[in-house]
């Protein structure tokens, strides 16, 4: 079922900018449309892009935002998990829970 | 003669049923819904986009590229990978999900209570090997709080015998020791790097129970102000358990959708799960059309992102254990094009 639904309806989570547009809904309560632009806007792309795993994919690893990892995208040396989202939280301009945890427990 | 489409009733079982039949039935769901919870029916063109969508013999369907929405997803994964760690890599990894959600089986804040460190230390770790959000999520089950399974008395076993006053006390007493547990354990999970917690199944138990969570709720916001809160219902309408229990002036027994909603954004929640349990006897097509009436008045007055819960048994998904692709596609079809919402 969560196959279906992820196929049926899902925006894609990291494989396009579906986690993106959920941490704007999480942290800021923002409805779909506005969280989807304010996305856009800082990614500088178009909203329908946004679950678009083609275009996300470029953008995603230009930014270094963290992306899909198998056997044929395998990107060593490029941020990924708790680097990203060092990034994630500066380009969306919030305060990301882990990434606090993360620099008061290693002393940053 | 008129052709039949394969589809399917609420317990999943499937059956074969004409265009018109699937019409009828999604007339009389609307009309049924609009009665009980006093809210206006769909539009013909809304039944007429709902009859398209279940008038079809396909074995799957989808909304329209970039019309996709946020998936929250409680109670995510299979817990048969081997690690709660590996669950979550793979929600992330292989199916996409947007929203991904760290639980333990026993599903409850009381239980997870008695294990807070080790849920933390998973959510510490899983939070260093993921980009995803990760939410902590559980139920409140207030009726675990009553005699044998804990501390108040039975108040299911008192007020079949009239004893109002010591009923309601006893649910009381439970509610107290009920938003303490989902507040330590929301600050414990906060504190171990949580994007968030899900107050999922809430009001099972009743209005008692959504009074005890929203307090939680309050508290979380006032604490944690960046924090995701989802309240995901336990049905469409509040049971009166206790009955005179109030939210800043609004009764909370006999809420529907839309009320449940206004309670939960004022308290705090920043996602809003609302779920109609399905009936095993009407198709698919009869389920889907009774949620989406019931649940369309939230999408006018939401301030936060509504996500229907689309889980098994409820919004038209069959309440069998391996609900039909075709069934819950659908019913996620739906629930976006018809209803706009903001996530599933």
């Amino acid at each position: 079922m969560d196959v279906t639904h992820a196929l049926a309806a899902g925006m894609g989570g990291i494989r396009t900018a579906g986690d993106l547009v959920a941490r704007m809904q999480m942290s800021r309560g923002m409805r779909l449309k506005e969280a989807k632009e304010f996305v856009a806007g800082r990614l500088g792309c178009g909203v329908r892009d946004l679950s678009d795993s083609y275009a996300m994919e470029q953008l995603r690893g230009e930014l270094g935002l963290g992306r899909i990892l198998d056997h044929s995208n395998l990107h060593p040396g490029e941020p990924n998990a708790m680097y990203a989202k060092f990034r994630i939280a500066e380009l969306l301009g919030l305060r990301i829970n882990s990434v606090e945890r993360f620099k008061d427990l290693a002393g940053l | 003669m008129e052709p039949k489409i394969p589809t399917r009733m609420g317990d999943g079982f499937m059956v074969e049923m004409t265009r018109s039949e699937l019409r009828a039935d999604i007339e009389a769901a609307t009309a049924e819904a609009a009665r009980k919870a006093k809210c206006p029916p769909l539009t013909a063109g809304e039944l007429d986009h709902l009859l398209d969508i279940y008038a079809s013999p396909a074995s799957f369907t989808a909304v329209d590229i970039g019309d996709q929405v946020v998936l929250s997803c409680d109670g995510g994964g299979s817990k048969m990978t081997g690690t709660d760690l590996q669950d979550l890599l793979e929600s992330e990894q292989r199916l996409g999900q947007d929203i991904l959600e760290l639980w333990h089986i026993e599903y409850s804040y009381k239980a997870i209570k008695t294990i807070l460190p080790f849920q933390q230390q998973l959510m510490q770790n899983a939070q260093l090997m993921l980009t995803a959000p990760i939410q902590y999520g559980a139920q409140p089950n207030l009726a675990f709080y009553s005699k044998p399974d804990g501390p108040a008395d039975n108040w299911f076993e008192l007020l079949p015998q009239g004893r109002i006053a010591e009923a309601k006390a006893a649910i009381d007493e439970a509610m107290e020791h009920a938003t303490k547990d989902f507040v330590y354990v929301s600050d414990g999970m906060m504190e171990a790097g949580a994007d968030g917690m899900d107050f999922d199944t809430t009001g099972g138990a009743g209005d008692a129970d959504l009074f005890s969570t929203l307090r939680a709720v309050k508290h979380v916001r006032e604490r944690w102000p960046e924090a995701g809160i989802e309240v995901g219902m336990a049905g469409e309408f509040v049971i009166g358990v206790h009955g005179e229990l109030e939210w800043e002036g609004r009764r909370l027994a006999g809420m529907w959708p839309k009320d449940q909603l206004e309670v939960a954004q004022d308290a705090g929640a920043t996602l809003f799960g609302p779920a109609v349990n399905i009936r095993t006897s009407k198709s698919c097509a009869w389920n889907a059309a009774f949620s989406l009436t019931v649940m369309k008045p939230c999408m006018d007055v939401a301030r936060i992102p509504v996500h229907p819960n689309v889980g098994q048994g409820v919004c038209g998904v069959p309440v069998n254990g391996y609900p039909g692709e075709d069934a819950s596609s659908r019913a996620a079809k739906a629930c976006v094009e018809i209803l706009r919402c903001d996530g599933l």
